[in-house]
């Protein structure tokens, strides 16, 4: 087992690097992940793409070590997510942050105490009034109106659910900030917000590096300095999105066509 | 007979192998949850003792599983009180022995009523409601958002739960206890118009601190059991809104038979460890 240690980043180019992941759920006959191999640059926004199926989420899910790898190994900032106990995995977490598809918010706290949460839990020498001056900073980043400050996520509409999801996830200035599916079931003008919200988010925040999972070929066109496209368990393409644009791959073509149309 | 064996030979053995298959399963299936269940709890104790304690949070479960049953607990040791008293006097009146109603109904609701009728009561209304909580967060990402916080979602969710139900289960026990003496202590004194000093003096007499001991131990275990099957059958929800609803009530009636199951063993341990001790 590997000695990691999670406070120390090392100085490559690399955020998030995959090697040969495979997983399996039914005990090795299918493998949803197959042989992924994968390096995230740090400091640009990545756009993860492909059809249904292909194993988006669950690669997410073994990004943020909620799943363990049948094989192969998953590092998080030069640091190996399967050498880690689970209090380095705990620590490790803290420099992540993740808007899920749905926000995941805490249903019965205000907005507030939502953002607050992670402050209050890793950042306990901080005073309640100055962490609540840091969800304010954060809501008003993201762009939510403070009248909305002390509702319950059930009185939220779905794109202020989303800020608020984001604004949480920016509570401790994570380095990698993972965006799960963050358009799904939204409108187009809201969904063009959101994607605006990712690019002002990653730009406010310097030096992080913004993962985004999503279906949205258009969307993934629009914010993306970094595009990677699975197909059936495995790396179909990676590059900058002009390198999708000349492939002769006929899936890309396929996926391009019709996803472009749509946009 | 011979031949509608031999004619059916075919489907009467699938039938069979059917069947002893289905009862293979759902034992196999049965050790293995039970399995899952003991580990969950082993993982969550460690976690209560590794802290942080999470008082807010122990004092909040606490409320709810204690503070807002106190009313149906009321409610049910009374009647319950009253329903044993007449009964035992019925029975004991055609032997004339109408002065031991007390001590009788005192045995039985100290030392086994009380107790499974409280853990019952509770795995009712907490435990279900614990499920459906915990089911709820899992298939709304919200315990996968704990996770990626850097939270121990066993040690924020679960540990404050069991502790909670550890501590408050024997105090709704205690009110039952006393609720339901003052039910039976109404019915044989003011309606059937027994004695009050016989009826008291008995009770001193043939009752002893250990009877309260042991409903407030079982009490105990009863509310780690519905705490820990409850709590791991929601942490554990897959499925939606179905899944959800299957949790719970896996859970409320996996806590329940697992309840009145474990009483008898209890029982028997704890009348071993007296002998043992020289207690009684």
């Amino acid at each position: 087992m590997s000695e990691a240690n999670p406070d120390q980043t090392p100085s490559t180019g690399t955020a998030i690097h995959i090697k040969d992941l495979r997983k399996s759920f039914d005990g090795g006959k299918d493998f949803v992940l197959n042989g992924v191999n994968l390096e995230i640059p740090k400091g640009v926004v990545t756009c993860i793409i492909g059809f249904s199926g292909t194993g988006k989420s669950v690669l997410l899910k073994h990004i943020l070590g909620l799943m363990k790898p049948t094989s192969g190994t998953v590092e998080i900032l030069g640091n190996d997510l399967s050498g880690m106990n689970m209090d380095q995995l705990i620590k490790m977490r803290t420099r992540l942050g993740v808007l899920f598809q749905y926000a995941a918010l805490f249903d019965d706290m205000s907005v507030m105490d939502n953002v607050i949460f992670p402050l209050r839990e890793h950042r306990k020498e901080l005073k309640l009034h100055d962490m609540e001056e840091i969800a304010k900073k954060k809501l008003a980043q993201v762009g939510l109106d403070p009248k909305h400050f002390h509702k319950l996520p059930s009185e939220l509409s779905g794109g202020m659910r989303k800020r608020v999801g984001l604004a949480r996830a920016l509570a401790l200035d994570p380095e990698i900030i993972l965006y799960d599916e963050p358009t799904t079931g939204l409108d187009p003008i809201l969904t063009e917000v959101v994607d605006d919200l990712i690019v002002e988010t990653h730009k406010a925040h310097a030096g992080s590096t913004s993962v985004v999972i999503s279906h949205d070929l258009f969307a993934a066109f629009r914010i993306s300095d970094h595009i990677v496209m699975l197909d059936k368990g495995g790396v179909l393409l990676a590059g900058k999105p002009d390198e999708f644009l000349k492939s002769e791959n006929e899936l890309i073509k396929k996926f391009l066509s019709k996803g472009l149309k749509q946009g | 007979m011979i031949r509608v064996w031999t004619d059916n030979r075919e489907r009467i053995n699938t039938a069979i192998d059917d069947f002893a298959g289905r009862i293979f399963n759902g034992l196999g299936k049965f050790f293995v949850d039970c399995g899952k269940a003991c580990i969950f709890f082993a993982q969550s104790v460690v976690l209560i003792f590794k802290g942080p304690f999470r008082w807010d949070e122990i004092i909040r479960h606490m409320e709810f599983i204690g503070n807002r049953s106190v009313l149906i607990i009321a409610m049910t040791s009374v009647f319950t009180g009253m329903a044993l008293s007449y009964q035992i006097f019925l029975g004991f009146v055609k032997v004339n022995a109408t002065n031991l109603v007390g001590p009788t109904v005192g045995m039985g609701i100290l030392r086994e009523l009380g107790p499974v009728l409280t853990g019952l009561m509770v795995a009712a209304r907490a435990g279900g409601a614990m499920a459906a909580r915990l089911g709820t967060m899992r298939v709304s990402e919200q315990i996968d958002a704990l996770e990626v916080m850097g939270i121990d979602s066993k040690q924020y969710l679960v540990a404050p739960r069991i502790l909670a139900a550890v501590i408050t289960v024997p105090m709704l026990c205690a009110i039952f206890d006393f609720m339901a003496m003052m039910g039976s202590h109404f019915l044989t004194i003011t309606v059937l118009r027994q004695d009050e000093a016989i009826f008291w003096d008995k009770i001193s007499l043939w009752l002893n601190p250990g009877d309260v001991y042991q409903g407030l131990f079982k009490a105990a275990v009863f509310g780690v059991c519905f705490a820990t099957i409850c709590s791991n059958r929601g942490f554990n929800a897959s499925g939606g809104a179905k899944g959800v609803g299957e949790a719970t009530n896996q859970g409320v009636v996996n806590s329940m038979v697992l309840i009145i199951v474990l009483n008898f063993f209890l029982t028997n341990f704890i009348r071993f460890f007296y002998v043992a001790m020289g207690w009684r």
